[in-house]
């Protein structure tokens, strides 16, 4: 018993170090060296700026800004409206506002709830709402209807940070980004299949987009938001 | 469904049986102390390590001598790692490692987290990037990620030993077993898979979190940490446990469809290995076959209505007006939960792995699978974690189910049941009957006492909904709350997410405190439900590694082929549905069956 209890002692300090400390340094140094982008999280730089990173989804909506001309707030987090000139990404259930990279969750909204239901009648009334044109009150992309979108559009992701949305779920919001900046919807289906990514191995998991690149690209094209 | 996602299960089930025989065979020659590729390299800080710990790798342990010092070895590793989280904004811990400056999480959490870790069950009420530092997720977490798979494994090894030993009671050595596993298995795997993962976007840095401000004017805080090193233990153990609260869904503990495949292979390598390890040390590789047919056709089974399931859409979709069938550019599906990258069948299949192994890790949130989607992981845990299981204790699990299966058969036909020449008699039955019902015993007792207390009540998330007078008598809560106390019994670690332990209003564990109930019965349940079966498998390797070797005759039932299978599969299920299947009835089932909405 004496001995097992020496041992043991010895044991979990040795293996503390070993395993706790040099393990996990030596995989951090080596990856630091052999792959520099991707063990920092493959961060995109613009002008010297930090916009984000390739992994990890991100909200395109604007402050909203009241009549104070201050942002509006709402129970101490920014009141925010998604921008129709850039794609959007999939729901997110994250507190602090959608797509918060500091906290990842779930929704955890069940099979047969009725939030569940509800939460996707509410997605999908802003997704018909934000790809219709308010002058004219017709859908940019003719003949859509709460039948005809894509899923990932308007159920929430796993991480609340997914990087990509599904392609038809890009060629919908595309008829509504080439009208708003004025560009020929066929360069705009250009710039999606661009950014793309296909299957893992050619067979595992799906197709996406990156919501990310695609926008900055589209922003490079027509040198600004447009 | 599609092809690709078909493709993908198959190709998966191929990849891994050709990658697990090789694995089994190298650590047949390990832990019968042969040489192999990688002694030039171990051979000398084995030796060194046996010398640090004052160990004689030679002595063969008796099964209590082995399991004594397994047990004091754990009772260490709980106390140090107690510490260690307790003391995370102690003064000694230098600013670097702990760039947010965050706190200790309550003594109930933490309670319930260190039990969790030693267990390989890995079950968190804490969300890591709001509650951990880096230094308490490498020198605690990390730590326990391979300690714990250790002696999961080499309990299994033990057992092996005790099965086909020819004389003496000793079943090896705890502490050589051990350094083995560690150097031999666990290393080089885990240093090859991290260095694959970081290639591929598993962040692995000691940065603090990163600021963004995103071209549509709002700011983005990025969690960050060395990442890549846990997380390839993590599968590789069988563990479980994310970095990130949303664990292998989040991008940077999964980044890729390809990290996706790779990480599900990682995760059952090792259990399929020793499968073929058994045979390999029976000296009858069919012995090994029959129990990898027989994990495999129920592998399959799971994944195929998880698929199907899945891929149907959820009654809540279908009431909103969506359309859940595959489109041009959409392969549809119940979304709510699962990350465009991995699909319905990518995170089927993940989830499949990660719950018929004691695995845990999640890549879309389970409480939003649809009813029979949620029933498979449920239908996998009242299997025990014997379909494949967790490292070392599907094998030991199953084995103990095997030995079942032979009595029964031998009372079928009216012989003394014999399992690989020795006579079973009424202590081994005794022995494994005991340790195959005492963890459905925890998750049950566990169950009702949550779910008929105000107290266990209280970590139903689901308490209101809109129709507002059902709250919690809702099948979903009954799942949530019965998922819970399953999980943490089969030490797997996964879960209706919506089950709470931690109130946490602020990052940095500000203000938060630790649901005492859930966290003290979830911390004894998953206690309770690893030791007990482990001292049983061990208590079985001492009743059998003494027993004389009688050659087979020609009425001696055979273990190693089709009929037996069969045998061994109905003996899993019999098991598994007597026990759970009234309790699954009242959860995922109904829901499944019904379009109502709760």
């Amino acid at each position: 018993m004496k001995r097992d209890i020496v041992t043991s002692i010895i044991g979990i300090i040795v293996f503390t170090v070993l395993l706790g400390l040099v393990y996990p340094l030596v995989i951090t140094g080596v990856s630091q060296v052999a792959f520099p982008g991707d063990a920092n999280g493959q961060q995109i730089h613009l002008d010297g700026k930090l916009v984000g990173s390739k992994l990890i989804g991100q909200n395109f909506a604007s402050p909203v800004i009241g009549k104070n001309g201050k942002p509006e707030e709402k129970e101490g987090e920014l009141v925010t409206e998604p921008d129709p000139r850039y794609f959007q990404s999939r729901p997110s259930a994250t507190e602090g506002g959608a797509d918060n990279a500091a906290a990842s969750t779930f929704s955890n909204h069940g099979p047969n709830s009725v939030k569940t239901k509800e939460a996707d009648e509410e997605n999908i009334k802003a997704y018909l709402e934000l790809n219709m044109n308010t002058t004219t009150k017709t859908e940019y992309d003719p003949g859509l209807t709460v039948a005809k979108i894509p899923v990932d559009a308007v159920n929430s992701s796993a991480s609340g940070l997914d990087p990509e949305i599904s392609p038809a779920n890009a060629w919908i919001q595309a008829h509504r980004v080439a009208a708003v900046r004025h560009l020929p919807l066929a360069t705009v289906d250009g710039l999606i299949a661009k950014y793309t990514s296909g299957r893992g191995l050619g067979f595992s998991g799906e197709e996406g987009v990156n919501v990310l690149e695609l926008n900055l690209a589209l922003d490079r094209l027509t040198g600004g938001a447009g | 469904m599609t092809f690709a996602g078909w493709l993908t299960i198959v190709l998966f089930v191929v990849i891994l049986t050709a990658l697990a025989f090789p694995l089994g065979q190298y650590m047949a020659n390990v832990y019968t102390g042969k040489r192999v590729f990688l002694t030039p390299v171990f051979a000398w800080p084995e030796r060194l390590l046996y010398k640090v710990l004052r160990v004689d790798p030679e002595l063969e342990q008796d099964w209590k001598s082995y399991a004594k010092s397994l047990i004091v070895f754990s009772l260490a590793g709980w106390l140090l790692l107690y510490v260690i989280l307790r003391t995370q904004d102690a003064f000694f811990v230098p600013h670097a490692l702990n760039p947010l400056g965050y706190h200790s999480a309550p003594w109930n959490v933490t309670f319930n987290t260190v039990s969790s870790f030693m267990t390989n069950t890995n079950w968190q009420f804490y969300s890591g990037e709001t509650t951990m530092s880096y230094l308490s997720q490498m020198i605690g977490l990390t730590v326990q990620n391979w300690l714990s798979a250790g002696i999961g494994i080499v309990v299994a090894v033990a057992l092996v030993r005790g099965i086909i030993g020819r004389s003496g009671k000793g079943i090896g050595n705890f502490w050589q077993d051990m350094v083995r596993t560690i150097l031999y298995v666990l290393a080089p795997l885990s240093v090859f898979a991290a260095i694959v993962l970081a290639s591929q976007g598993v962040i692995a840095n000691l940065t603090s979190y990163l600021t963004v401000h995103t071209i549509t004017g709002l700011t983005q805080t990025i969690a960050m940490g060395p990442v890549a090193g846990q997380e390839a233990v993590k599968e590789l153990g069988t563990n479980g446990g994310g970095f990130f609260n949303t664990n292998s869904a989040h991008p940077f503990e999964n980044p890729t469809q390809f990290t996706n495949f790779f990480e599900m292979l990682l995760v059952l390598i090792i259990p399929a290995a020793l499968i073929f390890f058994y045979g390999r040390m029976t000296g009858n590789r069919r012995q090994g076959y029959a129990i990898y047919a027989t994990v495999m056709l129920m592998f399959l089974g799971a994944v195929v209505v998880a698929y199907i399931a899945e891929a149907h859409g959820s009654p809540a979709q279908h009431a909103a007006g969506l359309h859940t069938g595959v489109i041009s550019g959409s392969t549809g599906g119940n979304m709510e939960g699962k990350e465009q990258r991995f699909g319905i069948a990518g995170s089927a299949l993940f989830d499949v792995i990660t719950t018929v192994t004691s695995c845990g890790a999640v890549n879309s949130a389970i409480e939003s699978f649809t009813g029979i989607g949620g029933a498979v992981p449920f239908a996998n845990l009242s299997a025990s974690e014997v379909i494949f299981g967790g490292v070392g204790t599907g094998l030991y699990s199953i084995l103990l189910y095997v030995l079942l299966a032979v009595f029964i058969g031998g009372l079928m036909v009216g012989r003394t049941p014999e399992w690989l020449g020795k006579k079973l008699e009424a202590r081994e039955i005794k022995l494994a009957g005991l340790g195959i019902l005492i963890t459905p015993l925890a998750a049950l007792f566990c169950t009702a006492l949550a779910v008929a207390s105000k107290a266990g009540r209280a970590s139903i998330s689901e308490v209101a909904t809109s129709a507002g007078k059902l709250g919690i008598h809702t099948p979903q809560a009954f799942s949530e709350s019965f998922y819970a106390y399953l999980s943490q019994a089969n030490n797997n670690g996964s879960a209706f997410a919506g089950y709470t332990g931690f109130i946490q209003p602020n990052a940095g564990n500000l203000g938060s405190h630790g649901v005492s109930f859930a966290d003290v019965l979830g911390g004894f349940d998953m206690i309770f439900a690893r030791y007990a079966p482990i001292l049983f498998a061990l208590a079985v390797a001492g009743a059998l590694a003494g027993k004389r070797v009688t050659p087979a005759g020609l009425g001696t039932m055979r273990t190693d082929n089709g009929t037996f299978v069969v045998l061994l599969i109905g003996v899993i299920i019999l098991v598994g549905a007597l026990t759970f299947f009234p309790a699954l009835l009242l959860g995922p089932i109904v829901q499944g069956l019904t379009g109502h909405l709760y």
